[in-house]
């Protein structure tokens, strides 16, 4: 039997093992794709090459730095994701991992190696002491590198296991829109519009239940709570202007 | 270069330099050295920045030959110095003149803090000081306040120790070792000794529930006993480690590449070094056979059979030596632990500092009160002050606790080895290049999380 | 009377304060000025105290002296230990350098400046080390708050 079939014979694919996460043959859309190409939108695109190669910069402060450096050990090899090339210059990386506690001597030059680092660029808070200044709430540590830079996933832990910081990386894939999920802000911007949607369309029976529990005429508008936006560049400077001296 | 220019506000790194110059100024005195060199290392504008590179192309182009020394700003961010250490170095050519170190960037405030915690929740403040041997901490810790307390632990709990502080030798030079070939280029000593860390991380985690920055030594004993399966681990992974050791050994020691960057570098004599306040394998590689588990031992390590490896030479080759048959010695000591480790209690029952069996609280009515006031107060230490001394993996590491007979310490200062260790940086890497620099900072092995504290 | 403050006195006589032993450790305490004597002696002597282990200090704000030295010493090769300990002052605490006889001492002399404000009169570069170079105050007095945010429920941090 040949292992190269002989053209115009019929070509046998291995059977799919689960359809859901394959593409799905009924869409005539993925029918095109099976026949070699490949369709998509440019944002999907981009977001499949950006969370491919996540590069991080080397930016391990203390004891979480000697876990995240076992990712990249053989036994849980983070160059599956992509994300194994550490580069020294904040230039060619896309990701700070901040790994340890934050000093008051430090948070200056924390701001600054962000600061040049080229868009689009993400922040994990790796462990308790980056993220809220964990175990020591002091004169020397920064309470969290959330005062000086806007970070996208905070990773629990004192240290976190390296399995933990991959998830993290993970979860930050996933919030750059990894397997052409959507992005979550996405996601979330959606899900605020249709909840507002609903409220607006029920908005007398509403109303009416509020009225029952509170007991007295209520006027509240049946709005739902804003979420605040990302801290803006300038309010983080000015926080480490202030964090880092006074 | 004024300091209230608005323009230094877009470099934050020159506010290092703006602030030597307002604390002199605040002071009415004139600036140290090291805070001369911390000023004139930053540029201040950008424009500062572009007209002293300019200035020295144009010095190599009207008088070739002369050369303006170059002070070149390593770290703190920077992949090679061992964690948040900042080397200011004067370069003539490829030459190393002077080398500052800047250190202070992960200053954690741990000592201050323990003043505010019970001498129980210290340990958990101490161990997290030098990251890669937290054993190493709280036993310098906990054998300090023993000391004050002047209490005996058991047979079995300090064998343990000792098991567990050999581990953690072996952990800790399994890191130095690969960082030290990533460094100088050999990337594949990093994966292997990572490999055997995994190994060596599962088993404190077996033992203490942590695989870094354990809480498990207590002050008495050992919190709690070895778990059923951990003595069969830990004999499997001796029985294999050699081997392993012998893997990196083929890789490097032999490797006329590794001899060539690190023969011959960073050699001080030994009694410049004892003056400088050096010890471990860097006073140990120039000759000197001072190890605190020979010369003053404590924990039972009177009981075992081990050599302590010295070499001759001093440079950065015998301190590669030196550790990595400092590991071999640790397995030694850690088959003898597991052949003869004795029964018993694995902490002492002193119940005013000890927490009493979960069990016994169910019946008896003095348990109930005694963990009531341990765990609500915490245990009172008698007035006075005790420094206990023990070798860690980099050299001496000392606790030195003052009690003033309160649940509280008043004064816990660690003495940490890495911190008077690279006061040695400037002497042994002057005269030497870049490259040296990076090797002997390697060398030294110095942890950041230690010095700072 | 031990060797080491035999030592001592013989060196400068008067300097040696008090001496005692607690939880196995000598202890001796000598006179500020005379630390750097005290210090030569050791290190020369017979026994040859060649190792500065450590040089640090204590905040005792009730007693007269306030900040309280201690400086360890150990023996080479015999790993002997002995503590010496000098009170330095309460207000502008100073006492003199001990670089001269150890190098060492350098960076641990700084320290202490930077953690407590003694000053150390012929240390050749004392500036802040640990905290950044223009810290107000002096973070391990006793009167120094410990920092950090507010924590709920806890007035322990």
């Amino acid at each position: 039997m040949a292992l190269i079939p002989p053209p115009g014979a019929p070509i046998r694919r291995a059977p799919r093992t689960d359809p859901a996460i394959d593409w799905d043959l009924r869409d005539p859309l993925s029918a095109e794709v099976s026949k070699g190409l490949l369709l998509t939108t440019v944002d999907k695109a981009i977001a499949w090459t950006q969370t491919s190669a996540i590069w991080p910069a080397t930016f391990g402060l203390a004891c979480c730095s000697i876990e995240m450096m076992h990712t990249l050990s053989p036994r849980l090899d983070m160059g599956r994701f992509g994300a194994e090339y550490f580069r020294g210059t904040p230039r060619q990386s896309d990701l700070m991992i901040v790994a340890g506690r934050l000093t008051q001597k430090m948070a200056p030059v924390v701001r600054h190696i962000y600061d040049q680092m080229l868009e689009p660029k993400w922040v994990i808070s790796m462990g308790a002491c980056a993220s809220t200044g964990g175990v020591f709430n002091n004169y020397a540590v920064v309470q969290g590198c959330d005062k000086i830079i806007p970070v996208d996933v905070y990773v629990p832990g004192c240290p976190p296991r390296p399995e933990g910081l991959m998830e993290g990386i993970d979860v930050l894939r996933k919030k750059i829109g990894a397997n052409g999920q959507e992005p979550s802000s996405e996601l979330i911007a959606r899900r605020r519009e249709e909840r507002a949607q609903w409220d607006r369309e029920h908005a007398e029976e509403l109303a009416e239940l509020r009225q029952v529990s509170a007991g007295h005429d209520v006027e509240q508008a049946g709005e739902p709570p804003r979420v605040e936006p990302v801290v803006a560049e300038a309010e983080a400077s000015a926080r480490a202007a202030e964090a880092r001296g006074e | 270069m004024s300091t209230t220019d608005p323009g230094t506000q877009n470099f934050p790194l020159a506010a290092e330099g703006r602030e030597a110059l307002e604390a002199a100024a605040r002071e009415q005195r004139a600036l140290t050295p090291t805070e001369r060199v911390i000023a004139s290392v930053e540029a201040y504008t950008p424009e500062e920045a572009a007209e002293r590179t300019l200035a020295n192309e144009m010095l190599a182009d009207t008088r070739p030959g002369v050369r303006q020394p170059l002070l070149l700003n390593l770290g703190p961010n920077h992949p090679s110095t061992h964690g948040v250490l900042r080397l200011i170095v004067e370069l003539d050519g490829e030459v190393v003149r002077e080398v500052t170190p800047v250190i202070g960037y992960l200053h954690t405030g741990i000592e201050k803090q323990c003043e505010n915690k019970t001498w129980w929740q210290a340990i958990t403040l101490v161990t997290r000081m030098d990251y890669l041997a937290p054993f190493a901490n709280i036993k310098a810790y906990t054998m300090s306040v023993e000391k004050l307390l002047d209490m005996e632990v058991p047979a079995r709990a300090e064998w343990i120790r000792v098991l567990l502080a050999e581990l953690n030798r072996i952990a800790s030079h399994l890191v130095w070792l690969g960082t030290s070939g990533l460094e100088l280029g050999a990337m594949s000593v990093f994966f292997y000794c990572y490999r055997e860390r995994d190994e060596l991380l599962d088993l404190f985690e077996m033992v203490s529930g942590e695989r870094m920055n354990h809480r498990y030594f207590q002050v008495g004993g050992c919190s709690d006993d070895l778990p059923p399966g951990f003595v069969e681990r830990v004999r499997a992974f001796a029985k294999e480690m050699p081997k392993r050791i012998d893997e990196y050994e083929a890789l490097l020691t032999g490797n006329p590449i590794w001899k060539d960057r690190m023969e011959g570098i960073g050699v001080l004599p030994a009694d410049e070094l004892l003056a400088l306040g050096v010890t471990g394998p860097t006073l140990r590689a120039a000759g000197i056979p001072h190890d605190l588990r020979k010369v003053s031992p404590y924990s039972g390590y009177e009981h075992f059979e081990f050599d302590v490896p010295t070499a001759t030479e001093g440079d950065s080759y015998a301190r590669y030596l030196v550790r990595v048959r400092e590991m071999r010695e640790s397995l030694k000591i850690i088959q003898q632990v597991l052949d003869g480790l004795p029964e018993g209690p694995v902490i002492s029952d002193d119940r005013k500092v000890v927490l009493p069996p979960r069990e016994e609280l169910a019946y008896s009515m003095e348990a109930l009160i005694h963990h009531f006031k341990l765990v609500s107060e915490g245990f009172m230490v008698p007035a006075g002050e005790a420094y206990a001394a023990i070798e860690s993996p980099r050299g001496e590491m000392g606790c030195y606790t003052v009690s003033d007979g309160g649940p509280k310490p008043h004064r816990v200062h660690m003495r940490d080895p890495s911190f008077v260790n690279l006061q040695a940086t400037a002497p042994l890497c002057r005269g030497g290049y870049l490259a040296d620099l990076i090797a002997i900072v390697a060398t030294i092995d110095p942890v950041m999380g230690g010095v700072d504290r | 009377m031990s060797d080491v403050s035999a030592q001592i006195e013989a060196a400068s006589p008067g300097a040696v304060v008090a001496e005692w032993e607690h939880v196995g450790e000598l202890t001796v305490e000598v006179q500020k000025e005379r630390i750097v004597e005290a210090c030569t002696a050791l290190r020369d002597g017979p026994s040859q105290y060649l190792l500065l282990s450590d040089v640090t200090c204590a905040d005792f704000p009730d007693e007269p002296g306030r900040f309280r030295m201690a400086y360890h010493l150990t023996a080479i090769p015999t790993g002997a230990r002995v503590r010496l300990r000098a009170w330095a002052g309460a207000l502008d605490p100073e006492i003199e350098s001990v670089t001269s006889v150890w190098p060492g001492a350098n960076w641990m002399e700084r320290e202490v400046y930077d953690q407590f404000g003694v000053r150390f009169a012929g240390h050749p570069d004392l500036c802040r080390i640990l905290n950044p170079l223009d810290w107000d105050g002096h973070p391990l007095r006793r009167d120094y708050p410990i920092g950090g945010e507010d924590v709920q429920f806890s007035d322990v941090v």
